[in-house]
């Protein structure tokens, strides 16, 4: 049997690797790509939590996969929106730069 | 007769049982010679099927040129072989001596690996269909949905095509290649579901089993509805003509394979027409009851089926003209996504009340 | 019983492996394109990572809305907004030290709960007939969220089609 340390530290590497890649791109849609690795690590612990620890009651023993599958939806409802925003600035700006459509900030 | 329906299961049988004397009688333990039989058994029934799968596009080639050609009243390959039958054998000789051309400013590793994508998850597709009785090479209670998700994958390859060539053709071909297969998927996951509600079930062995009194195609009116939108979609799904803008030569010269020759394009060729057979068997699985028939065996009856249906599929190609793309997706979108959600619907009602299936 | 066990194990580390390695692709590489099928990678070793876990209907949720949607869609987005992508200016911006500082510095706090907590484990149990069991809890334990969550995904759609029409 596998310990369930090895699955959360691969999830705990794969989340870091995709923080660094949010915060240390430029291009808006990398910065989506590192949110959705991000997401993915935490769906890893949720699907290994489900697997090795004991359920508090028992009729939430399935409580880890159903929860991984609303963070699967919730990603792709993310990335829909993220996606179709990234594209209404391009149209209006000419870039996905984060770095030049800072208008808020001055 | 039963020696014919059982024809494949024995020979499994057999094999098994030989390789179980030979590993135990050389003084093995238990488990380590029950786990390499499974992985000796596995490889073989891996190769058959791949084979099985090989020949059929062979077949498949030949009878796509040969209906062509009827349909257009000429003759067809007649020069290689009886019929011409040993055309296809030609054709893949061919293919293998031609020079493998590369853009010069192409991605060359996504070049690489875009026919080694689009065919892998036909490949796997193949694994999960019920030939016959007891003829599935592997069983779990979620292979509808694993067939749905390796052809998402396929996607990918074809993206990765477009891309890789460094070519406008090529890559609008992708784009739209990309556009159809997931605008088309929807509706043909909406129709499975009805499926999978008649049969409580989402293993494509039970479902056959569920159908040997009435297939859920005669269900009425939730069975036609699906089997028409399925069948619909799946040839879209597959780029076949009249769904075939991906590749449509009179706009955008091939499409996603524009750039490709020798064997890579043959890789294209051969997964187009195992997906092809694929979305056909898992029609004839889904609403044409599988294997079940009476008389004949299991697989011949299989096989009848699925290659009524590619007959079908081939005759629309022949008679229809291509869509426009935007006509192509307002059809996807405004006319078999809101058809198969009242289905699903209607199903619902059907169970609930009259207690069908 | 240790044939499988090793098996087990190799799988998990190839798996493993895929996965990081992809996303490690997805967040380095300069051409976005390459970035992008390397995250693919990283999904596929993730799916197969919940295979070892025996959850394959979410294995098999993460190749049809991942690879099959969230990927193609990201794909789309990059060839929609190429014009500026092909520019020899560097992808990463100028706080990437930072960034890798604050990301070892997570995974050094996470790699210290994982090690030292003390988890409840219980007996991994495989459930027979999870797919019916999923179903009926969704309907039923988990109604609220699931009409929810439901209500979410209409709404992303339809803003999603506002926001990015013309």
């Amino acid at each position: 049997m596998i310990p369930l340390q090895f699955y959360l530290i691969v999830a705990a590497i794969l989340f870091c690797l995709g923080l660094f890649g949010a915060l240390a791109r430029r291009n808006a849609v990398a910065i989506l790509m590192g949110i959705e690795l991000m997401l993915n690590a935490v769906n890893i612990n949720l699907v290994a939590f489900w697997r090795y620890v004991k359920p508090a009651a028992p009729t939430m023993d399935l409580a880890g996969q159903i929860f991984a599958l609303f963070v699967v939806t919730l990603a792709a409802a993310e990335a829909a929106i993220g996606l179709a925003l990234i594209i209404a600035i391009y149209r209006s700006r000419d870039t996905v730069n984060v770095e030049d459509v800072d208008l808020m900030k001055w | 007769m039963d020696i014919l329906n059982n024809l494949f299961t024995n020979i499994y049988n057999a094999i098994n049982a030989f390789l179980n004397g030979l590993l135990g009688g050389a003084g093995l333990r238990p488990d380590a010679a029950s786990a390499i039989v499974a992985a000796i058994m596995g490889l073989i029934v891996g190769t058959v099927v791949l084979l099985f799968g090989v020949g059929v596009v062979l077949t498949l080639i030949w009878l796509e040129r040969k209906v062509a050609a009827r349909v257009q009243d000429r003759v067809g390959p007649n020069r290689v072989g009886p019929f011409g039958m040993l055309q296809p054998v030609a054709d893949t000789i061919k293919m293998f001596i031609k020079e493998d051309i590369v853009p010069t400013n192409a991605d060359g590793l996504v070049h690489l690996l875009a026919p080694v994508i689009a065919l892998a998850p036909a490949v796997l597709a193949f694994v999960v269909v019920p030939f016959g009785q007891g003829m599935q090479p592997a069983d779990l209670n979620i292979v509808v949905l694993w067939v749905v998700s390796v052809s998402s994958i396929g996607t990918v390859g074809l993206f990765m095509a477009g891309y890789g060539s460094n070519n406008k053709f090529a890559l609008l071909g992708g784009m739209r290649a990309v556009a159809q297969a997931i605008s088309y998927e929807i509706p043909q996951v909406l129709t499975i579901v009805p499926i999978i509600l008649l049969a409580g079930s989402m293993s494509l062995v039970q479902i056959v089993q569920k159908q040997s009194t009435l297939w859920y195609v005669f269900v009425l009116p939730v069975g036609l509805i699906g089997f028409v939108v399925y069948y619909i979609s799946a040839l879209a799904e597959v780029n076949r003509t009249p769904f075939d803008q991906p590749e449509g030569e009179s706009e955008i010269v091939a499409g996603h394979h524009t750039e490709y020759s020798g064997m890579k394009f043959g890789l294209f060729y051969l997964a187009e027409y195992f997906n092809f057979f694929i979305v056909c068997t898992i029609a004839t699985t889904l609403f044409l009851g599988g294997w079940q028939g009476p008389f004949l065996p299991s697989w011949l009856w299989f096989l009848i089926k699925t290659y009524a249906l590619i007959l079908l599929g081939m005759w629309i190609r022949m008679t229809l003209p291509r869509f426009r793309v935007d006509q192509l997706m307002k059809f996807a979108w405004q006319v078999l996504v809101p058809i198969s959600l009242i289905n699903i619907v209607l199903t619902g009602i059907l169970l609930m009340f009259f207690k069908v299936g | 019983m240790l044939t499988s066990q090793f098996l087990t194990y190799v799988a998990f580390f190839v798996l493993s492996a895929i996965a990081l390695i992809g996303a490690f692709l997805a967040v380095t590489l300069r051409n976005l394109v390459r970035a992008a099928l390397g995250l693919i990678l990283s999904f596929m070793g993730v799916a197969g990572i919940y295979f070892v876990l025996e959850a394959e209907f979410v294995a098999i949720v993460q190749v049809i809305i991942y690879i099959g949607a969230i990927s193609v869609l990201i794909l789309f987005a990059i060839m929609l907004t190429r014009g500026l992508m092909t520019s020899a200016a560097s992808t990463q911006n100028s706080q990437w030290i930072g960034a890798a500082f604050v990301g070892m510095l997570m995974f050094a706090v996470l790699f210290f709960v994982a090690i030292t907590t003390n988890w409840p484990l219980a007996q991994p149990h495989t459930i027979s007939d999870l797919i019916p069991r999923l179903g009926a809890d969704l309907v039923t334990t988990y109604l609220l969220p699931f009409e929810a969550v439901s209500l979410l995904l209409l709404a992303a759609l339809i803003g999603a089609i506002v926001i990015a029409r013309e």
